[in-house]
């Protein structure tokens, strides 16, 4: 924390340089009446920060707290088991698969979802005939909610139903397998629609980048008698780095947080097979109705979730953006 | 990956309306049919499966049963007229509704009343308050859900759709201060001085002049906060116990657990269920896209 306090205050000096006649207007202000400005900043900030104060922070606080005590959720807290939970989360194998299929859906993503989105956003990057109906077209899946893209695959991969069908037709009958029943697949099923589902947010997110690369370069290139593969590979996507870090950052929160798609489609199952961290603090300590071990076990992710999310913000998305947490405002 | 996560570095600069067309000359290279075939291939594998649902639900559970793959024959209407005219649909469709709106607005309102101060307003630990906004980006809501709920059982909002929008509302402020207050502090101080001179107090600046020239972001915020909420699942799956209750993504998956033996049915719920989202994305496109253009352009090239 102290960290960044110290990269903001940095950061916030070239900022005030640059509107220097905004602070020039606010301080007469100030100085001619200085309850007025107090009361404004209450009455503009306060309900914010109560409203952030009490559903972001206050929960996590009464987790940690609930996480020592071992509760079922009624009666009073009686039952103080210090860091018991926390130690039976971190020592239980489930939870720690849950964490392994995370970080393979992260890992995934990054080798598998990145190329592929990278390639369609060249594509669309060229003129062609119907364009925009093919950029709306590999969007459609991402405004769709999870939950309604868990039950549409659920339908499309019954045993025998579409999916399988269709392999059969062209000749891949061989693959066809029970997709959410074969505990060494499941995982990569659901990975599969994972990405059918968030392709099309990668896709747009590296065209809005391709479109801030100045044409000249490529054009310069070219007549420099490069190749098109050749302009792509060492102009575009240097220069499409920063969009790309960003993608990955996106990425990498939304594995951690996997949870609808698998819920409804297996539950975790079968045989935790496909348990993500959120799927394990539901299932553990939500339906178990073991509220004290399933606090321990959200604080436990949103340690993890935010220290991976810290590091690489600070130490790789940090050189790229402007707006950035550790060097806070533009 | 939520549509709250979507923006997470926006901005110094009041980003970015989508990249203009003119720029687009740089597309010189002829266009290969190889190219059209690709860019069908990735049209059937995103449209397929939604149409084979839409489709499917305009035949019967038996049609279904005999022949997956097969067309309606004949098309029944019977499965999206009987979801038309029952409670659930509408009733899920209305809490989502409902809910979605009011976290837009609070989001949207609260956040950018927060941005003004932050944004032009000089006072001590200024950045240290816009910290404390900014790192709740760092906390994805689904691993909160669940303290979310004990909180939520503490102030008796359980099975309330208070006990849902409010922690989602919340939750979106962390992002609408973070493209908000850039786009708020790059408005010129002139402007300001002028309003002053003029006899305008800060708080008309504020609506009169700020919030007007912000219009582009504050409704870049309104989608990302609207559509997060309209998507939730988790959230509404702890706190809701009455099926009346339910929203649509809640909804959507009740259907299908309850009447998975009348596959037409959950077929036609489900197709049914996309159709605002898509209608929704069509309308609001320019919004979503520029909203993701301005997050990619405000990253140093």
């Amino acid at each position: 924390m102290t960290e960044l306090k110290g990269a903001t205050a940095a950061a916030g000096s070239p900022a005030a340089a640059v509107a220097p006649s905004s602070s020039r207007s606010v301080r007469p202000g100030r100085l001619r009446r200085p309850g007025r400005q107090a009361t404004e900043l209450i009455v503009l900030l306060g309900p914010a920060l109560v409203l952030f104060a009490v559903f972001v922070l206050l929960p996590i606080c009464i987790a940690a707290y609930y996480g020592m005590f071992n509760w079922t959720g009624y009666g009073p807290l009686s039952d103080f088991t210090g860091v018991h939970n926390y130690k039976l989360v971190l020592q239980d194998p489930v939870f720690r698969s849950s964490l392994l299929h995370n970080l393979i859906i992260a890992v995934l993503s990054l080798l598998i979802q990145l190329p592929i989105s990278i390639a369609i956003a060249l594509l669309l990057n060229r003129k062609m005939r119907g364009g925009s109906f093919l950029r709306m077209a590999v969007f459609a899946p991402y405004v769709v909610s999870q939950a309604t893209t868990a039950v549409l695959w659920l339908l499309l991969l019954q045993p025998d139903g579409f999916v399988d069908q269709l392999l059969k037709a062209v000749g891949l009958g061989g693959l066809v397998q029970q997709w959410l029943a074969n505990p060494t697949s499941v995982l990569y099923t659901m990975f599969v629609v994972l990405t059918w589902q968030f392709i099309g947010f990668g896709v747009i997110l590296l065209l809005a980048g391709l479109q801030g690369i100045p044409a000249e370069l490529r054009e310069a290139a070219a007549i420099d008698g490069a190749s098109s593969w050749q302009t792509t590979r060492r102009i575009t996507l240097p220069l499409l780095g920063p969009t790309i870090r960003i993608w990955i950052f996106l990425s990498m929160i939304g594995s951690l947080q996997v949870f609808d798609l698998v819920w409804i489609m297996t539950l975790g199952g079968p045989a935790n097979a496909s348990s993500t961290m959120v799927t394990y603090m539901i299932f553990f300590g939500f339906h178990s109705l073991e509220f004290g071990y399933g606090s321990a076990a959200a604080v436990i992710l949103f340690v993890i979730s935010f220290v991976l999310a810290f590091l690489y913000q600070r130490f790789v998305l940090r050189r790229d953006t402007d707006g950035a947490l550790t060097r806070a405002v533009g | 990956m939520t549509g709250v996560a979507a923006a997470v570095e926006t901005t110094g600069r009041p980003a970015a309306p989508a990249a203009p067309a003119g720029r687009r000359s740089r597309r010189f290279r002829p266009t290969t049919p190889v190219s059209y075939l690709v860019a069908l291939v990735i049209v059937a594998i995103t449209l397929v499966p939604m149409l084979y649902v839409i489709v499917g639900g305009f035949r019967t559970t038996a049609q279904l049963n005999v022949a997956p793959t097969g067309l309606p024959h004949p098309w029944v209407w019977q499965n999206y007229k009987a979801i038309l005219t029952s409670a659930t649909f509408w009733q899920n469709l209305g809490n989502s509704a409902l809910i979605a709106i009011v976290v837009t607005a609070l989001a949207v309102g609260l956040g950018s009343m927060a941005s003004f101060a932050l944004a032009r307003y000089h006072f001590p630990g200024r950045e240290a308050w816009y910290l404390l906004f900014a790192v709740g980006l760092l906390f994805p809501a689904n691993v909160a859900s669940l303290p979310v709920y004990f909180l939520d059982k503490q102030i008796h909002l359980l099975d309330n759709w208070l006990g849902v929008a409010l922690p989602e509302a919340a939750f979106s402020l962390p992002i609408t201060i973070i493209i908000l207050r850039p786009f708020m502090r790059a408005v010129p101080g002139e402007l300001e001085d002028a309003a002053v001179v003029d006899g305008a107090s800060r708080l008309t600046f504020f609506l009169k002049i700020l919030i007007p020239l912000s219009r582009p972001a504050m409704l870049t915020v309104a989608v990302l906060a609207f559509v997060t909420s309209w998507n939730a699942y988790l959230l509404p799956l702890l706190i809701f116990t009455t099926p009346s209750h339910y929203t649509l993504p809640l909804g959507v998956a009740t259907f299908q657990s309850t009447y998975s033996q009348d596959t037409a049915s959950v077929f036609a719920f489900t197709a049914l269920s996309m159709l605002p989202a898509i209608a929704f994305f069509v309308l609001a496109q320019r919004r979503i896209v520029g909203g993701l253009s301005g997050l990619a352009g405000s990253v140093k090239g």
